[in-house]
């Protein structure tokens, strides 16, 4: 009798003890609205997948400030009015921490008014200029800008001594806004655009825009920009009308999906995308080299899938802000946001991040390497 | 110059032929039931994605072929069986929102067998492009050029010379009175349904090594053979064929010698004075004349 209510009450002593602990050590919660379906799902699924990962990795390697992670992803379907609905059930009903996530520029750009008014620190893994410029004071990103794809291209045709261009812009959101982009900065680096056509993303044959390119006078170069089955539709036909100018990309369609539906007219295409599809093939004293190599082992080993780079961007934006917390240290919100505003020399899978109150995403063009397709897979160009 | 306009032309008639393809599946349940199959471009998606897991399991090609036309008749069957034939004797709207619902559902089940990238089928003979006057053509295009004048004819026999066919156009034209002459119009709708789901697969097949397949590829062609069935006719074979045509020819022309900016907006300005004019389309006005 004696020894049970002993027993029983050590029990409740446990439990207490348990709660207490419990509550001192509240989980760090991090939410997530990503595009895991829809036609943005080939962005949405490796982020979520990597999300999940990492959390369960730094969870089970004691969590941040001695507390544990915990995770909240909502799938948007890739739709930017389901992100704004399940921005604001993550802020006002889970009560997150940090944001990490908004897979397209229009789901982010859907959750920045939301996330303005809480006052929360947001890291989009979105790639569009407009989401860092103008700066917002809560909101940041980690992948490439548009902007940087053309700057890259630019600086590699420069280099081979093309000065004009004829552009094939893809008339989806990422196509027009790197078109935007592209005629932008095409003064900055000599070039002139001569020709410029676009085609829808299921558009099943663009001879006709690729044969007025062709025939567009003194045109030296080709630079398509899309994403999905458009870029390889275009590859294709530039193969069936034997074009030889030489074929520039953007970094849409930088997996390895571009290069089987293209098959052999993808031979000498360049593009400017992250070291992580290269990770094997980096020198070994480049610094991103055993960030990208962790990061595509840990990845395939879970998985059994070849990496992407959006994958990669949500490691880079978990890691930011995990960083951050820790620096801070502590879950404030706006010391946090501080923190990531502070962040330098971190290296991701999509560069080396140094950020500050006039850059929010902190890649300069070192975070791109010029790429080229040779027998099927991607080679470094130097 | 010549090749230049000859090359707008095969861009127009591969495009034409795709949209083509899947007007006549428009066409096909129209002619039997009256309703507007929204589903027809999954058809065409189903088909393309199920050669493709084929041939990537090993089968080969004319197999693959065969085996992805019979899966798609069969769900097309299902879908007539469970989603159409339950709803009875509800009108044609209703029974073209049900079809919106089924596309969506195979759309899903798509992307969760087919997974949400997408892939391309080996062109049938090669892919040497036939130079013609400084103008390349895939030999794929005049696949699907060859297979859509196949289908035209085998359609028309099918309706105007056998008794199935005839039947089929009765049960169309007036449910009831088909019925007291002793048609199954059971039977027939199920039958639309098979027969439209089967020539969606071939479309789908075809088309698949220049259209790429993926589990959304159905919603660009569904609309675009809408539009292209309407402007022919609805329920015209032929007019679903010359539809596509134009309706490609035109993209590629508006593109080539106007801008390619504005070259999804031209097909639709000639559908709205098409059917301003001409509100039955090129070829349907026979519609009318079916007492």
């Amino acid at each position: 009798m004696f020894r049970s209510m002993l027993r029983t009450t050590g029990f409740a002593l446990a439990a207490l003890a348990l709660s207490a602990g419990a509550q001192a050590q509240a989980p760090i919660k991090i939410g997530s609205v990503l595009s895991v379906t829809g036609p943005a799902a080939f962005l949405g699924d490796p982020e979520k997948k990597t999300l999940d990962l990492y959390v369960e990795k730094i969870n089970a390697a004691g969590g941040v400030l001695g507390r544990r992670l915990e995770l909240y992803t909502y799938d948007d379907g890739t739709s930017a009015g389901k992100a704004n609905t399940f921005v604001k059930r993550l802020i006002e009903e889970d009560k997150v921490d940090i944001l990490v996530g908004g897979t397209t520029t229009g789901s982010t750009m859907a959750m920045v008014p939301v996330v303005e008014k809480a006052q929360i620190p947001f890291i989009s893994l979105a790639g569009a200029v407009v989401i860092i410029e103008p700066v917002k004071k809560w909101v940041f990103k980690t992948p490439h800008t548009d902007r940087m794809a053309a700057e890259k291209a630019f600086e590699d045709m420069k280099k081979r001594g093309i000065t004009r261009v004829g552009l094939l812009a893809e008339n989806s959101g990422f196509g027009q806004s790197g078109k935007k982009e592209t005629l932008a900065v095409a003064g900055k680096y000599g070039m002139q655009i001569v020709a410029n056509e676009s085609y829808g993303p299921k558009d099943a044959d663009v001879t006709t825009q690729l044969t007025k390119i062709k025939n567009t006078a003194g045109v030296q170069a080709i630079l398509v920009f899309g994403f999905g089955q458009g870029p390889a539709v275009v590859t294709k036909n530039m193969g069936q009308l034997g074009i030889t100018l030489p074929h520039y990309e953007s970094h849409g369609v930088a997996s390895e999906q571009y290069i089987k539906l293209s098959g052999r007219a993808a031979e000498g295409v360049r593009l400017p995308a992250a070291a992580l599809l290269v990770a094997d093939a980096l020198p070994k004293n480049d610094p991103q080299k055993p960030v990208v190599v962790g990061y595509e082992k840990a990845y395939k080993a879970r998985y059994k899938q070849e990496v992407s780079t959006f994958g990669g961007h949500a490691y880079d934006g978990l890691m930011i802000a995990v960083g951050a917390i820790k620096r801070a240290k502590s879950t404030d919100k706006a010391k946090v946001r501080d923190a990531i505003e502070r962040t330098k020399g971190f290296i991701g899978t999509g560069g080396v991040v140094n950020m500050s109150p006039t850059d929010h995403m902190g890649l300069d063009l070192s975070a791109f390497r010029m790429l080229e397709i040779r027998n099927g897979t991607w080679t470094l160009v130097n | 110059m010549l090749s230049q306009t000859l090359q707008y032309f095969f861009s127009g008639l591969t495009n034409g032929a795709i949209y083509a393809l899947s007007a006549l599946g428009f066409s096909l349940i129209y002619n039997a039931s009256g309703v507007i199959n929204f589903a027809q471009g999954e058809f065409i998606m189903l088909g393309g994605v199920c050669a493709v897991m084929l041939t990537a399991a090993g089968v080969p090609l004319p197999l693959a072929i065969l085996i992805a036309v019979l899966v798609v008749s069969l769900v097309g069957l299902m879908l007539e069986k469970l989603a159409i034939e339950p709803a009875g004797d509800a009108d044609v709207v209703s029974l073209i929102i049900i079809t919106i619902g089924a596309s969506i559902f195979l759309q899903g089940v798509a992307q969760v067998v087919f997974g949400p990238g997408q892939r391309a089928l080996a062109p049938f003979t090669g892919d040497a492009p036939i130079m013609i006057f400084g103008a390349s053509l895939l030999p794929q295009s005049m696949w699907m050029m060859g297979t859509g004048a196949l289908i035209v004819l085998i359609l028309a026999w099918f309706f105007g010379r056998t008794r199935l066919g005839k039947a089929m156009l009765a049960t169309a034209h007036n449910r009831l009175a088909a019925r007291l002459v002793g048609i199954n119009t059971r039977h027939v709708l199920a039958l639309s349904f098979v027969i439209s789901a089967a020539l969606g697969a071939v479309a789908g097949v075809v088309s698949a090594p220049i259209t790429l397949t993926s589990y959304d590829v159905g919603i660009m062609v569904g609309l675009k053979g809408f539009v292209a069935a309407t402007l022919g006719g609805l329920g015209s074979g032929l007019g679903a064929v010359v539809g596509g045509l134009i309706l490609g020819l035109t993209e590629a022309l508006a593109a080539g010698y106007i801008s390619s900016a504005y070259k999804d907006a031209v097909p639709f300005v000639l559908i709205i004075l098409i059917l301003f004019f001409m509100p039955r389309g090129l070829f349907g006005a026979r519609a009318s004349e079916r007492v």
